[in-house]
């Protein structure tokens, strides 16, 4: 795989990009980062096995890569905003040391905190985020030239023999819809869509 | 095998036994076995270096470091959500850093998020900051009502460890297991 420059890439909207992902899935679990990426999650069509996060920032990958270790047969998509896994970097290192070849990562990068008034993160000028992947250790890490290259990266991470990063630039867009704020509901209905637990 | 070969792995698995009922780490490996409790990502600390290593040793668990003890944390949370048991390993300083993950994942999703945290900063300390940042440890997990123990003697520590990983698992609530240096022997300044 190689990796294509940040600056080259089409600007996509993270609720198309999300759409076009979940309409390929069938049992694959789904972690959504806080904010809108989860909420693009939401609105792209509930499904049992998607978890929302409601906090915690920045732990999208981390908790993906415990189901993935977890359940080595399925595959397991995490969704990330550029904010967030710069609070995480070093997760990328223990992704690339424990080199899960089921956990596929997206990072949703428009340059900005967008849900705290869309002020910029460090990152936003400086920063490549799918260099700092690779300089990590994760060497299927690429951007998304389009739409039609993520399908193709998204198709491509599912044979990887490793953990796969895929960079998408995204616009300033919001949201689209909400998540339900129901944490224990949200963790129920998860852990009954990887099969651990029946509903009530 | 040679004679002497057999010899040496018999006294080798003789000294693992007596370790599995007689030192704290020993203890504590086993509790964690006897639980199912398989995912052991830590940030490290000296004084848990021997069961650390063990933990390595044992191709029962999956171990490694993490670089952050909130990352260890939602790697837990993400695995016991689809079906493997894990524990945490810090120390002090690091549980300090976990204020937000638990109050806004592993507490209101009601994850059994099961922390051993090696107790710096008491007893002995020698490094200031230690000190101070111990001080804010059980205030945390007082106002977020989370169960902790502190454990200082040997002969109480199967029954705490073994109990609160039970409790945690079927109460569906986090716990810190909190290793006093009176249990560890801790840190101690010998330059």
């Amino acid at each position: 795989m190689t990796s294509t420059q940040a600056r080259n890439t089409k600007v996509m909207n993270r609720f198309d990009l999300t759409q076009r992902l979940v309409a390929g899935l069938k049992d694959e679990a789904v972690i959504g980062g806080i904010g809108n990426t989860n909420f693009d999650l939401w609105a792209a069509g509930h499904r049992p096995q998607n978890f929302y996060m409601l906090g915690s920032m920045g732990l999208a990958f981390p908790i993906a890569l415990g189901v993935a270790l977890a359940q080595p047969k399925r595959r397991v998509f995490a969704l990330e905003g550029d904010g967030s896994l710069l609070m995480q970097l070093g997760c990328l290192s223990t992704i690339a040391t424990l080199a899960p070849k089921n956990l596929t990562m997206v990072v949703m990068d428009n340059g900005i905190y967008q849900i705290t008034g869309a002020q910029p993160t460090p990152a936003a000028v400086h920063t490549d985020i799918v260099a700092v992947a690779l300089a990590s250790g994760i060497a299927n890490s690429s951007w998304a030239a389009d739409e039609d290259d993520f399908e193709r990266l998204i198709e491509q991470s599912k044979q990887a023999a490793g953990p796969t990063l895929i960079g998408v630039r995204i616009d300033d867009k919001p949201g689209t819809g909400t998540t339900r704020r129901d944490p224990v509901q949200i963790r129920e209905r998860f852990m009954h869509g990887m099969g651990v637990r029946q509903l009530l | 095998m040679a004679a002497a070969e057999q010899a040496s792995s018999k006294d080798k698995a003789k000294e693992k036994s007596q370790d599995a009922a007689t030192t704290w780490h020993g203890i504590v490996l086993q509790t964690l076995k006897r639980n199912e409790i398989k995912l052991v990502p830590y940030v490290p600390d000296r004084v848990l270096t021997t069961l650390i290593k063990d933990l390595h040793a044992d191709p029962y668990f999956t171990t490694f470091p993490t670089a952050r003890e909130e990352e260890a944390v939602g790697i837990v949370s993400g695995a016991w959500m689809a079906g493997t048991r894990g524990a945490v390993l810090m120390q002090t300083s690091g549980f300090a850093t976990l204020a937000n993950v638990l109050a806004s994942l592993a507490v209101p999703y009601q994850i059994p998020l099961i922390m051993f945290v090696s107790e710096r900063g008491t007893l002995g300390e020698f490094n200031y900051g230690q000190a101070l940042v111990c001080r804010t440890m059980r205030p945390v997990l007082d106002s977020l009502a989370m169960e902790h123990h502190t454990i200082t003697r040997l002969d109480e520590l199967e029954f705490i460890a073994d109990r609160s990983i039970k409790q945690a698992i079927t109460t569906q609530a986090p716990v810190a297991l909190i290793l006093s240096p009176l249990l560890t022997g801790g840190k101690t300044f010998d330059k």
